[in-house]
């Protein structure tokens, strides 16, 4: 197992490098991004039982889409990371079911989209900290993890209880949740 | 926002955002979303476990050009899809919309008896999902499940043995429960109800209806 886990400055430099391809079409930051995420995007797309050509192929559109959503991406709502997830699991359920997810309504995030630092340094640090206990899980809780995000198990042989600090990544969106619906009244 | 009592579980929501959940799922999970932030920012956290296991899983070789085949996609522009019309919120959330073709008004009943209408939306895999329509007072026949069936309420309320529903909240229904919702009196109440294998009915009359009801 692959245990190297990331620092925070390599996730900033990461949010900063969407912001490049986003404001001047960077190839550079792209090219940087796509030798560090497309390896990973592959090896996941099959561990969760995509054949090598599937899953290359899929990786390829993920990171296509990611140059061209890359002014989607919201450094205060997620890690790099998270968002590619997202992505390469949409683009694997578009392939397979030839049809897109159903997903919840957008919200209009307005105003405060305009992001400051302090937010955007907050949601990254708290991947870290994911990312790290995740890293010192006891194999066998990890594995129920892992068995759930490749598919092995269906969602009545899921068991949610990870022991990982999820809380505050879920405190921190409930909290700007909760200002924006203030905003909106 | 409505008041939300009953939420999604934890292994609804991560199998939601590991994408492994069957298409009427996931249709139940989005619309729920739509109107709960508690659940809303759940998801966020288990799709943060998903980038977290994306770094951790280890790497697999790319081909040799990719990178440059990758440039060459995003040079030919935009791949082909259909932009999914904008959608006002209106009875019905917007995914909800998108499999419906619109809101409730667009909805193609067929009567099941009893007084009540369901309209089976269309998706992929073994779990179906359905609208259903009760009457005020009226009682959606006893069923017991194999599977799971989440039930939630767009309009109205129902009760059952176990409590109140009202809009927006789902109920989570496991193969031991057999459970009798009742429409609250006044409103028509509205679900959205999927299920991942046929309901069990307890009466005799129901169970010789069902594979013509087609539930």
């Amino acid at each position: 197992m692959n245990v190297t886990v990331t620092d925070l400055s390599k996730r900033l430099e990461w949010v900063a490098q969407i912001e490049a391809i986003r404001d001047r079409q960077d190839k550079q930051a792209f090219a940087e991004l796509f030798r560090h995420f497309a390896p990973r995007v592959k090896a996941f797309l099959m561990k969760s039982g995509s054949t090598a050509d599937f899953a290359e192929e899929c990786t390829q559109d993920v990171m296509a889409t990611l140059w061209r959503k890359a002014h989607m991406f919201d450094g205060t709502k997620a890690s790099v990371s998270t968002w590619i997830f997202t992505i390469a699991r949409n683009r694997k359920i578009d392939m397979i079911r030839k049809d897109r997810r159903p997903e919840p309504e957008d919200l209009n995030w307005g105003p405060e989209t305009e992001s400051s630092a302090a937010e955007i340094m907050a949601i990254q640090q708290d991947s870290d900290e994911l990312a790290r206990a995740l890293s010192t899980l006891p194999d066998k809780q990890r594995k129920l993890i892992e068995r759930a995000y490749f598919g092995e198990l269906s969602h009545s042989e899921i068991a949610a209880e990870t022991g990982l600090p999820l809380g505050t990544i879920k405190s921190r969106i409930r909290l700007a949740l909760d200002r924006l619906r203030h905003a909106m009244t | 926002m409505p008041q939300i009592k009953h939420h999604l579980t934890d292994a609804l929501l991560m199998g939601y955002s590991a994408g492994t959940l069957p298409e009427a799922f996931d249709l139940v999970v989005a619309t729920h979303i739509s109107v709960c932030d508690e659940c809303r920012a759940q998801m966020h956290s288990f799709d943060a476990l998903g980038g977290a296991l994306i770094e951790e899983t280890g790497t697999m070789a790319i081909a040799e050009g990719c990178l440059e085949a990758t440039f060459a996609q995003i040079a030919r522009g935009d791949k082909k899809t259909e932009a999914r019309p904008i959608r006002k919120r209106g009875t019905f959330p917007a995914p909800l919309q998108d499999y419906v073709g619109g809101d409730l008004d667009a909805v193609k009943w067929r009567r099941v008896g009893g007084g009540v209408s369901d309209a089976l939306l269309k998706t992929s895999g073994q779990a179906a999902v359905r609208l259903l329509r009760i009457p005020g007072g009226v009682a959606v026949p006893d069923h017991g499940h194999r599977g799971t069936e989440l039930t939630l309420v767009l309009q109205g309320a129902f009760r059952d043995a176990s409590d109140r529903f009202g809009v927006g909240d789902v109920e989570v229904a496991d193969d031991a429960m057999v459970h009798k919702p009742v429409a609250e009196a006044g409103a028509e109440c509205i679900c959205l109800a999927a299920t991942d294998a046929p309901l069990r009915f307890s009466g005799l009359i129901p169970r010789i209806a069902q594979p013509f009801l087609r539930i």
